[in-house]
């Protein structure tokens, strides 16, 4: 269950050593970063879709969101998205839905 | 050996013994005397001015590390920065272990080149992802990994 603190601890704004850092390969990353669950959701959206196979496929995603965010439940979600094999836009189009939807439902909760 | 304001004027005799210990720096001031058909207290005297003048920085090893067992990783890495903080990021990358060699490059945008090491790729990935990508000023990198090395050394003094 999802209490009012760990939603405010997942949407809390990360120091910059602990931000999302996109990469498209080994060694070569793009400019683009997250900081927190929301500018994780719209980097989705901007940032090169062979960096989200990259670190989909790698694991970094739900590595980040599990160990750095704290959230396990999003975490589970991605890691079956993983196992879909999507690549291209389906890939971005299906992780943007997942992710939106997850931050969406924890900003109405931190709200209430 | 002259000193003109900052330069310092080599004659043959100071640019053969860099030579000889470019190649090989424990041939003794015995052995490059007798190759240079010189005293061997005139090689100590020329070598020492050297070492006072910065001239010779320091004497080190080529190690052979895939003979220790070790099969370190090098690639080249291009980072992209602020020009504001490219002198802070230079530096701060000059201190870390697995950089080995750090300059920086004026062309369309001014960006840092080094050359990097690394026990795999995986640890290449983490180094430049934990350590490199959050330094204040860094914009973008390109890492390019050597495959097959075919060259490696100083650049040799001119006689």
């Amino acid at each position: 269950m999802t209490t009012l603190t760990s939603t405010q601890r997942i949407l809390r704004k990360l120091p910059r050593d602990n931000a999302f850092y996109f990469f498209t390969s080994i060694g070569n990353y793009t400019g683009v970063s997250a900081a927190s669950l929301e500018e994780f959701v719209k980097k989705i959206l901007e940032v090169n879709v062979k960096s989200l196979e990259f670190h989909l496929y790698r694991g970094d995603f739900q590595k980040w969101i599990e160990e750095t965010l704290e959230d396990k439940n999003l975490a589970n979600e991605i890691k079956k998205l993983q196992q879909s094999k999507l690549i291209g836009n389906d890939l971005r189009d299906s992780l943007y839905l997942m992710v939106s939807k997850r931050y969406e439902k924890l900003k109405g909760y931190s709200y209430a | 050996m002259k000193i003109k304001s900052q330069t310092i004027t080599l004659d043959d005799l100071d640019r053969n013994i860099l030579r000889l210990l470019q190649s090989n720096a424990k041939k003794t001031y015995s052995e490059i005397g007798r190759k240079l058909s010189v005293a061997h207290s005139t090689v100590y005297e020329r070598i020492k001015k050297m070492e006072e003048q910065g001239i010779i920085k320091k004497y080190t090893v080529a190690i052979d590390l895939e003979k220790t067992g070790k099969k370190p990783i090098t690639a080249f890495m291009t980072v992209f920065t602020d020009p504001k903080e490219s002198e802070v990021v230079a530096r701060k990358l000059s201190e870390m272990r697995e950089v080995v060699e750090v300059a920086t490059s004026l062309s369309e945008e001014l960006l840092i080149i080094a050359k990097v090491m690394a026990e795999s790729q995986e640890s290449l990935h983490t180094f430049i992802a934990q350590k490199v990508v959050p330094l204040q000023g860094v914009l973008r990198i390109r890492t390019s990994i050597a495959t097959k090395k075919f060259k490696e050394g100083e650049f040799p003094i001119e006689i």
